[in-house]
């Protein structure tokens, strides 16, 4: 069609082929965009963020634990020698260090989500080398601060956001 | 190249973009076939086609793979007509098929018994592989998209173990997915796109049975392009020579066909003895409990196929070089064809490399035992050197023996290769009969 053997002018057809390769990419954005974003939690999933659990019954050295998003946090009410012992460890022997303190809000009150950091099951309380849980999965050690001592789990117990709500609740979320 | 000439300069040639016609056929089965060249194509790669007369059964694996897909997907879409994936009700429509719908005991077993065949079948194949050096020039490619299909066949079966949402679909969906969280930066954020939610659920259950589906059937996409590409390159033999004239070759039907069948038929029996008898002995009891977000059972273990991969996994002490050891334990097959440069295919003539393979055999079992026993003490070291003698095969001894092993003397043809086995001067692997 085009007569012209100049080729660093530009032609009808490279401008034609400009244009609709840059409203095609436009247009494939737009239609990825929405088909990717509709995989994450939608707004049901994401309404439903907090919880309030009574805690009045639970006696000095037991555990319970309350599903929140799916996921279970422990919460546990934890004993003068337990509390003692997660304080006086040497932040030097930990692989992720973090002071105890840091991990509480009331040191009686340990709220730790019930998540192993490895590969996500969930570890088992009054177990392992170090008192605090063990995950059954691929042998990873917490302490009795949910912190991580021994296996493959690369961090802490993951701490959700929570608070005191009066003297007998904990609101999670 | 965009150098335009103007009409009158043109060189005219001649197109035909009309090209009905060609057809052998003739009448009803003549007009499709000049339109629609299919029968044509299937009578020349299904029928005509040359082979090796040297095949042994190990050849029929092939035909076995694609009778499993074929019988996965018949089930498949008959459990789909009876299952339903919603976290609330996915084990109660899994107990449902297996009492109350007309065979679904039967369908559902087939289905789990079949998944489980067709890791069987593609191991054996993927042997055969190894052995007679069937990666070599010029069959490379056909080696790397039966890895591709390796790789999906695990999606597959992962999503589809997922669906029937006991104890052990529930844990061994989150400890897979929680792979994904070993990506730096992103790995949190990827885990919840992934699953729909802040944990695995209603949600992660849904897609994962659309996925399921949507992966079988990209299977079936994936092995047309694998035998494509063996009707170009052709097929290799135990010999692992080229056939040079008619006395090296059979021609596919009726003899490959009728030894395929035999294969297959064998494969067959032993499934549905397997099915019959022992329905749940390559499954796990724990699977019959409904899944619960609380409690992790004490022992998670993935279905037997995935074990020497899992055994990979953890016998890496970090997480994420953990999942990037098991994701490359399989990859790295796809550098076998290089890694390995001996010019000679057949392990019949390879006394070393024999060897190798053997012990890597082995070594798959290894892993497979402890991939299946707890990560601690001896097992973790076993899992250890297992591990590393997985990979030294590949980067180490494929290479090295590819150097220094002096291959045994060969036959110059197919045909003399049978005469060699007839008068024993070799020994070649092989099931029974020729
Ligand atoms: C590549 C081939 C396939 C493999 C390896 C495979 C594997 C599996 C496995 C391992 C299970 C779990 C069985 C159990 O423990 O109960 C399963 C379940 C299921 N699959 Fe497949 N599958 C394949 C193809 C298909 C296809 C093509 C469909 C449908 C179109 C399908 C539909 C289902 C359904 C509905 C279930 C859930 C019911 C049940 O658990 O018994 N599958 N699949
Ligand atoms: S998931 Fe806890 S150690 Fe792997």
């Amino acid at each position: 069609m085009s007569d012209t053997k100049n080729k660093d002018k530009t032609t009808r057809r490279d401008f034609i082929t400009t244009v609709t390769a840059t409203v095609g990419a436009v247009g494939v954005g737009a239609a990825v965009m929405p088909i990717v974003s509709q995989m994450n939690p939608d707004s049901s999933v994401k309404a439903l963020a907090s919880i309030e659990v009574d805690i009045s019954k639970v006696k000095e050295g037991q555990e319970i634990t309350v599903l929140w998003r799916g996921k279970p946090v422990f919460i546990k009410r934890r004993s003068k020698e337990e509390i003692e012992k997660a304080q006086k460890v040497n932040l030097k022997d930990l692989k992720d260090p973090e002071e105890d303190k840091a991990r509480v809000k009331n040191p009686e009150w340990l709220v730790v989500l019930g998540v192993c950091t490895h590969l996500g099951c969930v570890p088992i309380g009054g177990k392992g080398d170090y008192d605090g849980w063990f995950c059954p999965c691929h042998g990873s050690h917490y302490d009795t601060s949910g912190r991580i001592r021994l296996g493959p789990a690369p961090t802490n117990l993951e701490i959700p956001k929570y608070e005191f709500v009066g003297t007998d609740k904990i609101k999670i979320g | 190249m965009s150098e335009y000439t103007s009409k009158s300069e043109e060189k005219f040639q001649p197109v035909q973009t009309n090209k009905v016609g060609g057809s052998p056929y003739t009448g009803v089965l003549g007009w499709i076939d000049n339109r629609l060249p299919i029968i044509r194509m299937f009578r020349h790669e299904y029928l005509d086609f040359q082979v090796p007369k040297s095949l042994s059964y190990f050849w029929s694996f092939g035909g076995i793979l694609t009778i499993c897909l074929l019988l996965l997907i018949l089930t498949g879409i008959s459990l789909g007509m009876h299952y339903k994936p919603d976290a609330k009700y996915a084990f109660e429509s899994v107990e449902k098929i297996m009492r109350d719908v007309n065979f679904g005991w039967l369908i559902r077993y087939a289905h789990m018994n079949l998944a489980s065949f067709f890791f069987i079948a593609v191991y054996l194949h993927i042997f055969r592989g190894l052995y007679y050096g069937s990666y070599k020039e010029p069959r490379q490619l056909m080696w790397i998209i039966g890895i591709v299909i390796f790789f999906l066949m695990m999606a597959t079966a992962f999503l589809g173990y997922t669906l029937p949402w006991g104890q052990m679909s529930y844990w061994g969906a989150t400890v897979i997915t929680n792979l994904f969280s070993a990506i730096p930066l992103f790995g949190e954020s990827i885990v919840t796109w992934l699953w729909g939610d802040y944990s695995v659920g209603d949600a992660a259950l849904n897609r994962f049975y659309v996925l399921h589906w949507l992966i079988a059937f990209l299977i079936v996409g994936v092995v047309v392009f694998h035998v494509i590409a063996l009707h170009i390159v052709g097929s290799n033999n135990p010999s692992g020579i080229e056939p040079k004239d008619t006395r090296d070759t059979v021609t596919f039907a009726p003899y490959t066909t009728s030894k395929d069948l035999v294969g297959m038929l064998v494969f067959l029996l032993i499934f549905v003895a397997v099915m019959m008898y022992a329905p749940n002995y390559l499954g796990h009891p724990d699977n019959y409990i409904p899944a619960n977000p609380m409690v992790t059972p004490a022992h998670i273990v993935p279905e037997w196929y995935f074990l020497p991969f899992y055994a990979i996994l953890r016998s890496i002490p970090d997480k994420l070089m953990g999942v990037v050891a098991m994701v490359s334990s399989i990859a790295v097959l796809g550098l076998l064809p290089w890694l390995d440069f001996s010019k000679v295919r057949s392990s019949v003539f390879r006394p070393i490399w024999k060897q190798c393979v053997f012990l890597f055999v082995l070594n798959f079992f290894v892993l497979m035992y402890i991939g299946g026993a707890p990560a601690e003490g001896i097992y973790l070291l076993i899992g250890r050197i297992a591990t590393a003698f997985w990979f030294a095969f590949f980067f180490i001894l494929a290479p090295l023996v590819s150097l220094v092993e002096k291959p045994l003397p060969m036959p110059q043809s197919i045909h003399e290769f049978e005469d060699w086995k007839k008068q024993g001067k070799i020994k070649v692997f092989q099931f029974f009969g020729k």
